[in-house]
């Protein structure tokens, strides 16, 4: 079904191709490809969603090797698509020579600031979501250990540990956060044995509750957690479903929603920031039948309490990615 | 022995398994409902039809040559190199490092300079496995092999603590000054009228990479160590009766093969991203062999062979922007070509053998 519309999408943007006059837009996947079930996947639904409701047609590409981001992104301007979105940080360097080309244009970049009179950079706030399920954590955990593990080791998610441990050390100030990173190199990103390792080195050492903020290698992380009797917190999409009763929540970040209204506002794209938060839907943690027997009415309140005081300015949590340090460990 | 006219084992057998992986391919992409002779009109549009995708296949090929003239060198004396992927990436971090040293004032001085960065890395880093097999007989596939994740891992280490921008989130170095940037095709061609691209990353590595596939040539089939290399790989008992020196000969041709790898940066570290990225080679370490097998280990054939991939890699970038044909397909493609020309080659040699040699032993017998 999804290949026949994705077929049906195609002939129909090149019949529009063959017109001439194009405005549609169009988006680029990072290297982790569309289907990843987490950060591009949130991505492609955007799109999706944006065509199912509005009947457009839009253009999408995976690349396979980083000499492509700035072909794609040129191929596509000069083709007359308009906007175009690219999500993932790395396209930054190619954008920033691109947007300048083709001032017309209209770009927006996920996760990336990019200063350009036709660039919307969008950035999420990570650490007030982060915050949040910490908080879930610290009540869902019976003792005061609960653990983190990252993908990659790069300040983006050290801004997602960071959050985590502040929302946690906010309920349970004497706990303990452990913190592990898969490694230093892309193919963090996609290790699922090595996650799957280092939540069970981080049982053994207490933790019940594993926040897995790890693109493809945090579904090793969910496995083993349901495995092993612990709760797992999901990211970027919905990954509730995935352990359904072993997953405690989903640290959601609505990158469908960036990708969607790019779309929506099409060649209006307004260009500058766009701040991705709790208080405009842009983070979230997820709620749905598959963690509902995990809630219990004491945390729920406790989240819509948290949640409430972050977005009226109440709880400042800190971005580590402002100035590099993490105050809750 | 008998054996099939010397055109027919270079051009024949090599254009037959190009036109069955074709083929095959070409049933893969209509099982997937797609139509191939678009698919085809569009990799070859693509590949060359503009001077934008003439300069990445070229970009492309450039890669393959140095890998594959490095694979074929080691191959000249029965080491096979798997280690490719790892010495690109060590030339690379050579490359870098010279870029980044000194505010270069002209790419001139620049150029020679980082093609001795990346050549010295990149032998350094294939002399280790080399010492090992020439001294210990540890296995150089298995060794070289290891090497890659050994240079991944430490490039990314020099990567994320030393030179990556501070604050930065993708894993790469800062960006090389203007006077390391390296002539583009474009910037080559304008002086002669010729508008070529100026966003196509074909740079005058091409012109390199040329100049060694005729370096290899002459050190191969014209020089005493070329012979050397050649005679121990033939046979490494007559070689060491004729007193090679059988340490001697596997070192020099490994590091020679790294040094080879080790220059391939200067196209896509200092040509295309004018940075140091992490995974900088992207498989062109491992698509050697294959150009090597391809072009049985000559320059003419290497520098066929290496063309030909870049059109794939060019054509496949094509195929999945304009057909929404999937990425994983392209690899598929890729291996296609690759497992007809390179592990499947006695399956077309075999008959075209017969066909060329029962004319000839009829005669013998009337």
């Amino acid at each position: 079904m999804t290949l026949m519309k994705s077929f049906l999408g195609a002939a129909a943007t090149l019949a529009i191709t063959a017109g001439g006059a194009i405005a549609d837009p169009a988006i680029i996947y990072d290297l982790g490809g569309k289907f990843d079930k987490s950060f591009n996947e949130a991505a492609y639904n955007g799109a999706e969603r944006w065509a199912a409701e509005t009947g457009g047609t839009y253009r999408d590409v995976e690349l396979s090797s980083d000499a492509q981001r700035e072909q794609a992104l040129r191929r596509f301007a000069e083709s007359g698509y308009n906007p175009i979105v690219m999500a993932g940080f790395s396209f930054a360097t190619s954008l920033e020579a691109v947007a300048a080309d083709f001032p017309d244009t209209k770009f927006a970049i996920i996760d990336m600031v990019v200063d350009a009179p036709n660039v919307q950079s969008v950035v999420y706030s990570e650490h007030e979501g982060s915050y949040l399920v910490g908080v879930a954590a610290a009540y869902a955990a019976k003792g005061d250990t609960v653990s983190f593990i990252g993908g990659m080791d790069i300040p983006l998610i050290s801004k997602f540990a960071c959050g985590y441990a502040q929302g946690f050390k906010s309920v349970k100030p004497e706990g303990t956060v452990i913190v592990n990173m898969t490694g230093t190199t892309p193919a963090a990103w996609n290790d699922p044995v090595k996650g799957g390792e280092l939540t069970r080195a981080q049982k053994s050492q207490g933790s019940e509750v594993v926040f897995a903020a790890a693109g493809g290698t945090g579904l090793g992380v969910l496995q083993t957690a349901a495995d092993e009797d612990m709760l797992a917190i999901g990211v970027d999409s919905n990954q509730n479903y995935l352990q359904p009763g072993k997953v405690l929540t989903s640290m959601v970040k609505r990158v469908d929603n960036a990708v969607f209204q790019a779309f929506s506002q099409g060649t209006d794209l307004e260009p500058g920031f766009n701040v991705m938060g709790l208080a405009n839907g842009g983070v979230s943690a997820a709620m749905d039948e598959f963690n509902a027997p995990l809630i219990t009415e004491e945390m729920k309140m406790a989240l819509a309490e948290t949640e409430a005081k972050i977005i009226s300015g109440e709880i400042v949590v800190h971005d580590y990615m402002s100035d590099s340090a993490c105050p809750a460990y | 022995m008998q054996a099939m006219p010397k055109w027919a084992d270079a051009v024949l057998i090599p254009l037959i398994s190009i036109l069955l992986a074709f083929f095959f391919s070409g049933l893969t992409i209509l099982a997937i409902g797609k139509d191939p002779v678009v698919a085809i009109q569009t990799m070859v549009q693509g590949a060359f039809g503009s001077t934008n995708g003439l300069g990445y296949t070229l970009y492309y090929t450039t890669n393959f040559i140095f890998t594959g003239l490095a694979i074929a060198v080691a191959y000249h004396a029965r080491l096979f190199n798997i280690g490719g992927e790892g010495q690109v990436m060590l030339g690379g971090l050579g490359v870098a490092l010279v870029c980044l040293a000194i505010d270069w004032p002209h790419w001139t001085l620049a150029l020679p300079a980082a093609m001795v960065g990346g050549a010295v890395f990149g032998a350094a880093w294939s002399f280790i496995p080399a010492y090992l097999q020439a001294k210990r007989g540890s296995h150089i596939v298995i060794t070289t092999m290891m090497f890659n994740f050994i240079a991944s891992a430490f490039v990314g280490y020099i990567l994320l603590n030393y030179l990556k921008v501070p604050g930065s989130m993708s894993t790469e170095s800062a960006g090389f000054s203007a006077g390391a940037h390296l002539p583009t095709f474009h910037e080559m061609l304008a002086p002669f009228g010729i508008n070529f691209n100026k966003n196509a990353p074909a740079n005058i590595s091409f012109l390199i990479a040329l100049l060694a596939a005729f370096g290899f040539w002459v050190l191969i089939w014209k020089t005493r160590l070329g012979y050397e290399i050649r005679s121990f790989g033939e046979s490494e008992s007559a070689a060491k009766y004729a007193g090679i020196n059988p340490v001697r000969i596997t070192v020099i041709a490994m590091m020679i093969s790294g040094a080879l790898c080790g220059l391939m940066a200067i196209n896509n570290v200092m040509g295309e991203a004018e940075r140091l990225i992490d995974n900088a080679p992207e498989g062109a370490g491992f698509i050697g062999i294959a150009v090597a097998l391809m072009g049985r280990n000559h320059p003419v054939g290497i520098v066929l062979a290496a063309l030909l991939f870049g059109f794939l890699y060019q054509g496949g970038a094509e195929l999945t922007f304009w057909e929404a044909i999937p990425r994983e397909l392209i690899i598929v493609i890729q291996g296609l070509v690759i497992m007809f020309t390179g592990a499947l080659d006695n399956m077309v040699r075999a008959p075209l053998e017969k066909l060329f040699l029962t004319p000839r032993k009829n005669k013998k017998g009337a």
